[in-house]
């Protein structure tokens, strides 16, 4: 103790060594692999040796476009219907949920509790062809009598939301709790009316954990692949599931690689602009 | 309901606004338990199938009633050593996650020093990338190395995404601490071992605890980055996976349903915890 009483700028540095050392090795030296590996060639039989084959990126691209698109399309969608249902569940629970709030905040965590597969795997049962879901939709005229919701981009778009949600509203709730409702009723008490004092006042307030629970849910949606593999068909595909397919059945790395480097750098451009907009101090706590 | 939350009844606006008031607020009390309806919808479902009788492999609809996949839940073969490989990665990860992130965020809250910023940026980056490149990168690291694949680099993979969520935790709890009473203990003669032992620890310790918890968790219901790093071990949610192509056995609702009730008593027990402390819900 007596040397770090000497050398206290040291302290921080000792406390942090054992976690950033293991940060460095398992998160960021295996992004220099996946890099590394995204400019190889060669197959299981033969080896694969590393040859600058930029190809990878260009035939990854121009293959896989589509799967690109859809990705985003699907976690875009998802991410404005997970907003659309969490703000005024969030709010309901942080403005009305009085002295509840403890228990009703644990119904949006419950889902995390059910493994993912699981939970997921219920989805596929709720909207099964016999199921009920689709029985009273047709009743009522939604689905067309030979119509499904299984295997249906609508189902993989649900499954996304639905998984999501919690990521999406626990950033929103943090930040709607935080705001004081008597700034709410000054606004109303200085003649703004119900929707101007929340454009005004709760909704500027709450932009933080708008912003951060958006990104939270738009990126892991963006890389699933449970959702389209279990309740979508190939036609669903994202690109989540072209990258896990060529690793672990096809074995075609390279490529693989490549479209997971690209898909690594739409995400961090995105974060760079989001974290230069808020700071990661308040995103991260 | 406490009145405190709730927006007075406004006096000065015509009926007919005072009516549209009261329509609009319970419309928000309906759509909020509809919602929180829509998040237990699947949750419910796992839950009655796990007591359904299926016909034949597949566990879609409902056929009868039977306590039988509750009274041999490890029933199919391979389910049980599954489970059991995960609640040893889990156990292993979580240890060793929660000591290097509660290291981590103990620096980060009580020092100011060079690379604060590039520390903060490190531990928050793993949390927002997708899985599946997480995954993807350490399968390539162990594929470049020609490291084995199985229970180990399982164990690797979880620790790394579980140190960020242990930081984010640890480090909500340490930012509210009070550090006069440790400056008390050393007037008192205790030494800096002493004194992190008999009082930092005690105080730190629910938000140790909580990311403990959510890094178990995490670790348990892992499927993607374990997907590409397990070879040829079996954990549960990899069961599950492999499962979902030939039918799953009920028994994995049961397994589901155990999992859930766990998590859900000690959230509730916590919930509990906070109301005898904050007896009328204060903040």
């Amino acid at each position: 103790m007596s040397f770090l009483h000497r050398h206290g700028w040291l302290t921080p540095y000792l406390l942090l060594a054992p976690g950033i050392a293991f940060l460095v090795l398992f998160f960021v030296v295996p992004l220099y692999y996946l890099g590394y590996t995204s400019l190889q060639e060669g197959t299981v039989q033969v080896g694969y040796t590393f040859t600058w084959a930029w190809d990878n990126y260009s035939e990854a691209f121009s293959t896989y476009q589509e799967q690109f698109i859809r990705s985003l399309q699907y976690a875009g969608i998802a991410t404005v219907l997970a907003l659309l249902i969490s703000y005024p569940l969030t709010y309901w629970i942080a403005f009305r949920g009085g002295r509840w709030k403890n228990l009703l905040l644990l119904f949006i965590i419950a889902p995390f509790f059910v493994t993912y597969l699981i939970r997921t795997l219920a989805w596929q049962n709720i909207l099964a062809d016999d199921g009920f879901l689709v029985g009273v939709m047709q009743a009522l005229g939604l689905v067309s009598d030979d119509g499904r919701l299984l295997a249906t981009s609508t189902a993989v778009i649900a499954g996304i939301t639905y998984n999501f949600l919690p990521f999406m509203a626990l950033p929103l709730y943090v930040a709607l709790e935080q705001i004081d409702p008597r700034l709410i009723e000054a606004a109303k008490d200085l003649y703004s009316s119900s929707t101007k004092a929340f454009l005004r006042v709760t909704l500027p307030l709450s932009a933080p954990g708008l912003i951060a629970g958006t990104l939270l849910t738009f990126i892991p949606a963006a890389g699933d692949f449970i959702n389209a593999e279990l309740l979508g068909t190939p036609n669903q595909a994202m690109i989540g599931n072209v990258i896990q397919s060529k690793f672990l059945e096809i074995t075609d790395y390279g490529q693989a690689a490549a479209l997971s480097v690209i898909l690594m750098a739409v995400i961090l451009l995105m974060i760079a602009i989001y974290t230069r907009i808020l700071g990661t101090e308040r995103m991260t706590g | 309901m406490t009145t405190a939350a709730e927006p007075l009844p406004r006096n000065r606006g015509s009926v007919a606004t005072r009516t549209w008031a009261f329509v609009r607020h319970h419309t928000l009390t309906f759509f909020g338990i509809l919602a929180l309806a829509y998040l237990m919808l699947p949750i419910v479902v796992v839950i009655v199938f796990s007591f359904n009788d299926p016909a034949g492999r597949y566990n879609y609809t409902w056929e009868g009633f039977t306590l039988d996949h509750w009274t041999t839940p490890f029933g199919p073969p391979f389910l049980g050593d599954a489970v059991m490989t995960s609640i040893q990665v889990a156990l292993v990860a979580t240890i060793v996650a929660t000591i290097l992130g509660t290291l981590v965020a103990m620096a980060l809250v009580r020092y100011h020093f060079r690379g604060r910023g590039a520390t903060n940026f490190l531990i928050f980056v793993p949390l927002t990338a997708p899985e599946i490149v997480l995954g993807a990168s350490l399968l390539t690291l162990f594929l470049n190395l020609g490291t084995a694949l199985g229970f180990w680099t399982i164990v690797l993979a979880h620790i790394m995404f579980c140190i960020s969520f242990v930081v984010v935790t640890v480090r909500a709890r340490l930012v509210g601490f009070d550090r006069h009473v440790e400056e008390a203990a050393a007037d008192l003669g205790a030494n800096e071992w002493v004194t992190f032992l008999r009082i930092t620890l005690p105080l730190i310790a629910p938000g140790i605890l909580a990311g403990a918890l959510l890094a178990f968790s995490l670790s348990i219901d892992d499927f993607v980055i374990t997907s590409f790093n397990s070879g040829t071990t079996t954990t549960f949610p990899l069961y599950v996976w492999s499962a979902a192509q030939r039918g799953v056995p009920a028994e994995v609702n049961v397994i589901g349903t155990m999992i859930f009730g766990v998590a859900i008593v000690l959230m509730l027990a916590n919930v509990l915890w906070q109301y005898r402390r904050e007896p009328k819900g204060a903040e």
